[in-house]
């Protein structure tokens, strides 16, 4: 929601006398400072919810700080070993967090690679070719899918999806790849329905409809004139896409794909139904692997031991660190969108 | 920003059609491929949950292992009792912390600080938050709690509340402040039995739309509430609810198990659709 439009003069800030004369333009509504002659009523109200405001900034760094604080013991244990290490054995209390990172990412990254150009499809048909009556109803129906909470996804895959991939799909790649130098390997039999692919897919289906949200909202910061000139110099529609569309709005959809990749990242159920929960790499895609947060997911509420749940509460921090940057990156690149539209 | 478009020194005119027939046929496929998945998953979630559907749903608890039978009536009102704490906390949280962000940003960079990590908690990870809940509450407490699951949902619904009821508030226009506030009446009342009340109609739809983002809500869940098989509206104690119950239950191989849980994910889904749909009419007739 752009609030820029209740944009007031300061003077007025003056007038109302709840703001000193010297306050900065506050985007939204009349500014507020907590002057002395405020009532002690006002000053509790206002005070308490910036209090509360400055609580939510300060729930990220707790979460950080907790997650910091419990993992101690693995840190000082594993120190950076932990990263570069794939064993992960319970009884002996070794843990490396190698194999989970790369899940993470791998499935991440299937999930986009199915999941972008997907949603640049929907969000161009929607905005630019159908009519907005149709669109609209295109649009509510692929958003109803992010309301689908991720475990009915999980079941979805792990009941459904993977034996029909295991039936299907699968067998027919690997005949069709067998042999072929790198793909040969990276669909690789054996076809078992659940593992990385099919994980990958599931994620896929999931962060769709988030990607073709920001997708729409940001073609339709486009100016409907800048369309308008292109469609009236003679240019086809993908012409209009590829060459006015998508340069202008490069840095937003590239924020929404990141966005998609961050939701990726951290989503639990869904994964850890499908992914098979091997603390091992194979090459094939079609083998089980596993993600740092279906690993939390599986083995939490049963790790004994210290170093255990520690080890546990180091791959959340990881998890933690990675999603964060992602998403800063995203809101960064989004804002910087939001601004110039 | 400078775009050129040649057209005379480019491909025929029939070439430039074709590959613009082209493109307008992958995108409407793509349409259809996201449609179709949704289809398809809705499809399946029919046909496998319809027939678990029946009254004992509602009246019976979870069963032991290969009983026939049972129901999921603990988890149905452990999920209420759960969600319902959580909603209590993250409503007035959530609506105050908006109310701050379009009322009272201030003259520092507290709002825009605030706005920036509230969309980045929005999109984090929400084992992430069931991980820190379970430190701070599991830990210290001693024990798994439905409490403790409410708190660990509470986190991740303030956010969408924050989020969506900023809109809303912004909406409305500067000058019922001012009015307001010629009149000489504090700030405090102004929001509240002004601004709260002419936003009414928004801040229930954000407090539904946030209701139905942390229904079925799983992962926050495992290491909070946990689960179990009894009845209680206790949420000191480990409490049923039917994430975790769908969760345990879908990965079982008890086929009456099975049943169960895919019965469970059509009452989650058809609870998160009507709370999306009475949403869209409160905002309607705001």
């Amino acid at each position: 929601m752009d609030a820029t439009t209740f944009k007031r003069p300061p003077t007025e800030d003056a007038i109302i006398g709840t703001s000193l004369p010297s306050s900065a333009v506050v985007e939204s509504s009349p500014a507020v400072t907590l002057k002395r002659g405020a009532s002690l009523p006002d000053k509790l109200f206002i005070g308490g919810s910036r209090i509360l405001g400055a609580a939510l900034i300060a729930l990220l760094f707790g979460i950080m700080a907790v997650l910091v604080f419990e993992s101690w013991p693995s840190l000082k244990e594993f120190g950076f070993g932990f990263i570069t290490s794939s064993e992960w054995d319970p009884v002996e209390e070794h843990f490396g967090a190698f194999p989970a990172i790369v899940g993470t990412l791998v499935s991440s990254v299937i999930a986009l690679i199915v999941a972008v150009p997907v949603s640049f499809g929907i969000a161009v048909f929607v905005n630019e070719i159908v009519p907005p009556r149709v669109g609209v109803v295109i649009a509510r129906l692929i958003e109803l899918m992010a309301g689908i909470p991720s475990i009915i996804y999980g079941m979805w895959g792990l009941l459904v999806f993977a034996p029909f991939m295991a039936a299907h799909v699968q067998p027919v790649v690997i005949e069709a790849f067998d042999g072929v130098p790198i793909l040969g390997t990276l669909f690789g039999p054996p076809p078992i329905g659940i593992g990385m692919m099919t994980a990958g897919l599931i994620l896929s289906f999931m962060v769709l409809p988030l990607i073709t949200a920001v997708m729409r909202d940001v073609f339709s910061a486009v100016p409907t004139v800048v369309r308008e000139a292109a469609y009236g110099l003679g240019a086809t529609r993908w012409e209009v896409v590829r060459l006015v569309l998508v340069p202008y709005t490069k840095v937003g959809l590239i924020g929404g794909v990141i966005l998609g990749f961050g939701r990726a990242l951290g989503e639990t159920m869904a994964v850890t139904f499908v992914i098979g929960n091997a603390h091992e790499l194979y090459a094939s895609l079609f083998m089980p692997g596993t993600s740092i947060s279906a690993t939390i997911a599986n083995e939490f509420s049963e790790a004994t031991g210290e170093m255990y749940s520690s080890a546990l509460m180091e791959l959340g921090l990881i998890l933690f660190a990675i999603t964060v940057v992602v998403l800063v990156i995203s809101r960064l690149l989004m804002g910087g969108m939001r601004k110039k539209g | 920003m400078q775009i050129s478009i040649n057209i005379s020194a480019g491909p025929s005119i029939s070439a430039r059609r074709i590959k613009d027939w082209v493109f307008s046929a992958l995108c409407f496929l793509a349409a259809v491929f996201g449609i179709g998945v949704l289809a398809l998953i809705l499809y399946c979630l029919l046909k496998l949950g319809l027939p678990g559907l029946s009254l004992s749903l509602f009246t019976e608890s979870t069963p032991p292992p290969s009983v026939e039978g049972g129901g999921l009536a603990n988890a149905i009102v452990g999920t209420l009792i759960i969600t319902g704490i959580a909603m209590a906390i993250a409503a007035p949280v959530g609506i105050l912390i908006a109310t701050m962000l379009v009322e009272f940003p201030g003259k520092g960079k507290l709002a825009a600080l605030v706005r920036f990590f509230n969309d980045v908690l929005l999109s984090a990870p929400s084992i992430l938050v069931g991980l820190f809940t379970y430190a701070f509450m599991v830990r210290t407490l001693g024990h798994f709690s439905g409490l403790a699951g409410s708190v660990a949902l509470a986190f991740i619904a303030i956010p969408m509340v924050v989020r969506t009821a900023e809109g809303v508030l912004a909406l409305l226009p500067v000058q019922v402040r001012e009015a307001a506030v010629a009149l000489g009446i504090p700030r405090w009342k102004v929001t509240v039995l002004i601004i709260w009340r002419a936003a009414a109609g928004g801040i229930v739809t954000a407090i539904l739309l946030a209701t139905a983002r942390i229904t079925g809500e799983t992962a926050p869940l495992l290491f909070t509430a946990l689960s179990n098989n009894f009845f209680t509206g206790n949420p000191m104690q480990p409490m049923a609810n039917l994430p975790v119950v769908m969760f345990n239950y879908a990965l079982s191989p008890y086929e009456n198990w099975q049943n169960l849980a895919w019965a469970g994910a059509i009452l989650i889904t058809v609870s998160i659709l009507g709370l999306s749909v009475v949403a869209r009419i409160f905002f309607r007739t705001r």
